[in-house]
């Protein structure tokens, strides 16, 4: 693996199926009466969020903290970055607190590479979510409670299809989905109304639809992304009542899903919107289960960033046992 | 650089010979089996602890609960090698507090292995003891400890190396002892990759 985790595509097959095992036997790890490794013991992992977030943040702190690694946590509201400070004094002054790995949400597309790149800090740079680039944890809790629920929590993802339905243009979330998903063997689907796909969509490595109801009997999963409620006024589509009607995932749509489909969502979600309520607490839903995978899933990109003098290799070494 | 010599150390029936000692001893020394519980450590021991636990579920006419034990979160070498893929932790839904816990692990060699795995086990519940069983006993500790049932010490040189092969896992049923130089890449090593 790489240093850094910036983006899915930093992850090839071998490496992201690393990644999903280990996440695997450190969710044992919840159900001990002790919920803590000593691994990452001295190591500090900080928390850089210049932007809100609930499940993420605390996901990441629980994922270090179970880890034992010191966990220093950044908002911008409240730091220096309110007075006008730029990312680079912020990344000095990390720096020069001896952070071993810094977690950064960023409003700006490329903040978490730049941060990798200039050379300001020596630590590893985990991205979790910056502008409307990448979210490469939630694409990898997503793949591994995609793994759980429909592949028997082994292997790859090969011939699953998954229809991603909402805000394309905008969500981090669906770019990160796609590329690890296809790196995985998945099928995906992106469900949006013309306007909110971006440009050069059509050379991400899923198939594109505008019709919600023809993609879901096909789906072994459904993923629906979040409206952002300040894209509502952007005229993206003409009333939010409209957008729900055709791309909402309601419960006459849940029943078009055959067998053991499941219905995921990133949260936070807007109910009633993009997925109603009946749907969203259904047997389907597997929503929860995202949050609770979610911290086993950043334990172990934590553990392969940071556990040894380097990241893992996908491939382990053969020793002789001694 | 001359072709290491590789001598057979035990073979397949000897194996076999020994895990039934081990069997009856750990029996014997726990006055029966009810108290038992058998944890392997991963990779070898695993095998090794199944094994141990039919025979004594075949002689006691009583189910012993076997587990597995990784480790890997536990060792004292982590930041001297890239990080390592995790192996499965199983305990028996018997769980270990108030038991007879017995480590079950191929090769006793510097010691830092079980240091490893007290550590884990303390995390993992309050056994009311906890013993050490190995196929073989090489020497060269690096720390206080000592295994109390021992399938064959073999003493040995650093220059030399221990290969534990079984069926489970390697698909062939040796141990071997090799002249070259051993290849420090375990938990017990004397340094050298140290990068």
């Amino acid at each position: 693996m790489n240093k850094h985790l910036l983006s899915s595509a930093d992850l090839n097959r071998d490496e992201a199926i690393l990644v999903l095992d280990t996440a695997a036997q450190l969710a044992q790890v919840a159900d001990r009466p002790v919920k803590k490794l000593p691994t990452l013991r001295g190591r500090t992992v900080v928390n850089l969020f210049f932007e809100d977030s609930t499940r993420t943040r605390i996901s990441f702190e629980a994922a270090a903290k179970r880890l034992s690694a010191d966990v220093i946590t950044f908002s911008a509201k409240g730091s220096s970055v309110s007075k006008g400070e730029s990312l680079k004094d912020t990344a000095l002054t990390l720096e020069a607190m001896g952070a071993d790995a810094v977690i950064i949400r960023h409003g700006s597309s490329g903040a978490p590479h730049r941060l990798a790149s200039a050379g300001w800090i020596n630590g590893s740079v985990i991205n979790a979510g910056d502008g409307t680039h990448e979210h490469p944890t939630q694409a990898l809790l997503d793949a591994y409670t995609l793994r759980e629920n429909l592949a028997g929590g082994e292997g790859d993802l090969a011939g699953k299809r998954v229809t991603i339905v909402g805000d394309v243009l905008h969500s981090r979330v669906a770019r990160s989905n796609v590329l690890l998903l296809s790196t995985l063997g998945a099928e995906v689907t992106l469900v949006a109304p013309p306007t909110l796909l971006p440009v050069g969509v059509e050379n991400w490595p899923c198939s594109v639809s505008y019709d919600l109801d023809a993609s879901l009997p096909d789906a072994d999963a459904v993923m629906m992304l979040r409206v952002q409620l300040e894209r509502m006024s952007d005229s993206y589509f003409p009333t939010a009542r409209e957008y729900s009607r055709r791309y909402g995932l309601n419960h006459r749509r849940m029943d078009m899903l055959s067998g053991q489909s499941i219905v995921m969502h990133p949260g936070p979600m807007n109910r009633g919107m993009e997925i109603t309520a009946d749907v969203a607490d259904s047997k389907r839903s597997v929503i929860v289960s995202q949050v609770a995978n979610g911290v086993s899933v950043r334990m172990a990109v934590l553990y392969l960033l940071l556990g040894g003098s380097s990241p893992a290799q996908a491939a382990p070494s053969e020793g002789i046992d001694v | 650089m001359t072709t290491p010599r590789i001598r057979t150390v035990l073979e397949a029936e000897d194996i076999d010979r020994v895990l039934t000692r081990i069997a009856h001893e750990i029996v014997e020394r726990a006055k029966g089996a009810q108290d038992l519980v058998l944890l392997g450590i991963q990779t070898r021991g695993v095998p090794l602890a199944y094994r141990i636990g039919q025979k004594i579920s075949d002689f006691e006419k009583t189910d012993v609960p076997v587990g597995a034990l990784d480790i890997t979160m536990y060792r004292d070498d982590l930041r001297l090698r890239p990080a390592r893929a995790l192996e499965t932790t199983d305990l028996p839904d018997v769980g270990i507090d108030g038991r007879i816990v017995v480590l079950i692990d191929d090769v006793l060699f510097s010691g830092r292995t079980i240091r490893a795995a007290l550590d884990a086990l303390q995390e993992l519940g309050r056994p009311r003891a906890v013993r050490l069983a190995v196929l073989v006993d090489r020497g060269h500790r690096q720390l206080p400890i000592r295994a109390d049932y021992v399938g064959k010490n073999l003493p040995t040189s650093l220059q030399e190396s221990v290969r534990v092969r079984l069926q489970e896992v390697d698909g062939a049923e040796s141990v071997t002892l090799s002249s070259g130089r051993t290849e420090p890449t375990g938990p017990g090593s004397t340094g050298g990759d140290a990068a």
